[in-house]
């Protein structure tokens, strides 16, 4: 039983990291259009951000050291949503409707941006020490539920919420879902398409800054750190249904937990490549994905 | 006419990009190549150079372990340069990169020994790049110096191993844990040679003197989830985790086997490819308490360690650190040095022939090339890792063990190099 939970948790972990990686990229890919290559280098940023803040508050502020977690979720998410949206302004404005263009174009940019990391912060892994109060964890069930994990179980579940309220309820959110499903019809009602596109792009960006924050808890912090998560992220956000948010939700969590218990009774190489064939049969079942964005518009 | 500006902007900015990474990437070497001119136009001779190539990873999973190598290979060659040269020669390096993709590295090595025509390369940490490379050195009668420990089975005329064999490193490691920390073993790898090789040599030493196989479990390289391989490591409570995870799954995995409050107190770690380098890149603090097994430690306590970590530490900066595959290939090259200067010669089978039972003073105390195997006597070390980055001696052989790459003095090892 106490292994069950276990597992159960484990899941939902790996489904809300994966759901943290993928949620930017539903914007951007999912919503805008674009396959940008360069997403995990932008989750990258957010990492580097992470290390840059808590070098300066152990240089500047040693007393409250700890804290410098809370100041790098804003600002990794500032530091990707302006390198997002100087990229959108300079480059990917170009390319929409081009989806093989935009492929390679952002693809080089990966390569860039991997590349000027390793030049201001070497070739090797840098260390980010999580703060000392994510240190440990609740012991339940007969087993221990990581602080770390549950911090990012509930930080995703935050970014989710506030994404839909966005979206849902506010203007700008309602612009963005205007042009989404008919950009023209939009542009003739008077929205500024253009700036809809920056600022959409910059948020995606951001958000996979916060994701490249809260991978520090977890995982090595390199320049490569991008190519280990972009796979699953597109993987996400298809097996969702491009343009769902509810989607990549699902898909996330479905991702995670079948992707744990298969490996729990298998190992770690045959669960991924079970996990693929199930997705791959799945999207030939429905290719559109979990769940499928109904539209007038004629593309 | 505004887009098109913005295209010009953005091709200025690559060109501009890549040509920066460029100069950093040869930066290294050009300084070398300088350092070579100015000496050799002082002389008064030029062209009186011979070439190596040093071949690693410098971009790519495996280069936090592998750029540090090159740094010790060519700090090697300019102390070489700096006393003479090489028989009156100066020693030009050709730095290569074999970006974490083996064939990559295959493609290199035949660069180096066909168009540069190499007197001998230094490179390769993965097993796999190693196995690319060996055609590639057999068939053009190349010298390659290989500097990292290593799951035996191999010996080639062509490569001389200056890392650990299995007997100098993993069987001994096994036999003090079977010891002193308990008979029950969870093996723990990264999916490719090295680990499964160094698996199965473990399983059949556990049988013979004892020992339980409880797990086995195996890894992609570069995979960071390990939340569900951690659960089946509580459930079965090992005594031992072997790990031989390589490159920085690491990171990951022994950050979350700390999440899941899992003490060194509660299972010991016992690992073969981290060292005081990858610790830098991990955090001490998650690995305080855990074990490695190497030949050689920063704080191993010998003179020409102290002047070796004292120049390593003056010529790349105070908060670098040596370790062992660092102290391999620095040894490699001067132990390439000794034997070009006792055949006389740059050419391959005379420094080969010469070579044979030649003795070094390294900083891992004594080592000697064995003809046979063209391995090294070395003396092995089990170290605990401590709160701050380095290593306490737990124990060491006490002299230098002899290589025996495929466990033939062994009784359970019978039929394993097959």
């Amino acid at each position: 039983m106490a292994m069950f939970i276990d597992q159960l948790f484990n899941g939902l972990s790996v489904g809300s990291i994966l759901l943290l990686i993928a949620i930017g990229l539903a914007i951007t890919f999912g919503l805008m259009g674009v396959i940008n290559m360069a997403h995990g280098e932008l989750m990258m940023v957010g990492a580097y951000t992470t290390y840059v803040i808590q070098q300066w508050f152990t240089s500047h502020m040693p007393h409250s050291a700890g804290l410098y977690f809370v100041a790098a979720i804003p600002l990794s998410f500032l530091a990707a949503a302006l390198l997002g949206w100087g990229l959108e302004k300079s480059l990917i404005r170009h390319l929409y409707r081009r989806p093989l263009d935009s492929l390679l174009a952002t693809w080089g940019i990966s390569l860039i941006l991997q590349q000027t990391a390793r030049l201001i912060f070497g070739a090797p892994n840098v260390a980010v020490v999580p703060p000392s109060w994510l240190d440990g964890g609740i012991r339940l069930f007969g087993t221990v539920f990581p602080y770390k994990r549950l911090f990012i179980l509930c930080l995703v579940l935050a970014i989710v919420f506030f994404l839909y309220m966005y979206l849902m309820k506010t203007r700008a959110g309602r612009r963005i879902q205007a042009v989404t499903m008919n950009r023209s019809m939009a542009a003739c009602l008077g929205i500024a398409t253009q700036k809809v596109d920056a600022y959409s792009f910059a948020i995606g960006s951001g958000l996979a800054g916060v994701a490249g924050c809260a991978l520090t808890l977890l995982g090595p912090i390199g320049p490569t750190i991008g190519t280990y998560y972009i796979v699953d992220a597109f993987m996400v956000v298809i097996l969702g249904g491009v343009g769902k948010l509810a989607g990549t939700l699902l898909g996330a969590f479905g991702i995670g937990l079948i992707s744990t218990f298969v490996e729990y009774s298998t190992s770690a190489t045959i669960a991924k490549v079970i996990v693929f064939v199930l997705i791959i049969a799945f999207l030939q079942w429905k290719p559109s994905g979990l769940l499928s964005v109904r539209t007038r518009s004629l593309d | 006419m505004k887009p098109a500006f913005m295209w010009k902007l953005w091709l200025l900015l690559c060109v501009s990009v890549f040509a920066l990474g460029g100069c950093a990437a040869s930066s290294a070497v050009d300084q070398a190549k300088n350092e070579n001119q100015n000496d050799s136009s002082s002389a008064g001779k030029e062209g009186d150079v011979v070439k190596v190539g040093i071949l690693h990873s410098l971009s790519g999973t495996m280069a936090i372990s592998e750029v540090s190598l090159r740094d010790a290979e060519l700090m090697a060659i300019e102390e070489i340069n700096a006393s003479g040269g090489l028989l009156s020669k100066k020693i030009e390096p050709v730095v290569e990169d074999g970006a974490s993709d083996w064939p990559t590295f295959a493609e290199k090595a035949k660069k180096l020994l066909q168009k540069d025509q190499v007197a001998a390369i230094f490179g390769g940490w993965t097993s796999a790049s190693r196995k690319a490379m060996l055609p590639v050195v057999e068939q053009n009668n190349g010298l390659l110096w290989y500097p990292v420990q290593y799951e035996g089975m191999e010996s080639s005329p062509n490569i001389f191993y200056t890392g650990a064999t299995t007997n100098q490193q993993i069987v001994p490691a096994v036999s003090w844990l079977l010891k002193n920390r308990g008979k029950t073993f969870f093996l723990l790898g990264s999916d490719y040679v090295f680990p499964r090789t160094a698996n199965k040599i473990i399983k059949a030493q556990l049988k013979a003197e004892g020992g339980q196989v409880v797990g086995e479990e195996y890894t992609p390289l570069g995979h960071t989830d390990y939340s569900t391989i951690i659960s089946k490591i509580k459930q079965v409570k090992p005594a031992v985790v072997f790990n031989t995870l390589n490159g920085d799954s690491n990171v990951a995995f022994f950050k979350q086997l700390k999440d899941a409050g899992i003490t060194p107190k509660d299972v010991t770690v016992m690992s073969v490819s981290i060292a005081e380098e990858e610790i830098r890149g991990i955090g001490p603090d998650v690995l305080a308490g855990h074990l490695a097994v190497w030949n050689y430690f920063q704080t191993t306590d010998t003179p020409e360690n102290k002047a070796f970590v004292q120049k390593y530490k003056e010529k790349y900066g105070q908060d670098r650190v040596t370790d062992d595959p660092i102290e391999a290939a620095y040894t490699a090259v001067h132990l390439w040095a000794e034997a070009v200067k006792k055949a006389g010669s740059f050419d391959v089978d005379q420094v080969k022939k010469a070579a044979a039972g030649l003795e070094y003073k390294a900083p891992e105390g004594t080592v000697k090339i064995d003809g046979e195997t063209q391995h090294l006597w070395k003396t092995v070390r089990i170290g605990e890792i401590q709160a701050d980055g380095q290593f306490k001696e737990l124990w060491n052989s006490g002299q230098p063990v002899k290589p025996d790459p495929y466990l033939k003095s062994y009784p359970w090892a019978k039929g394993l190099s097959e």
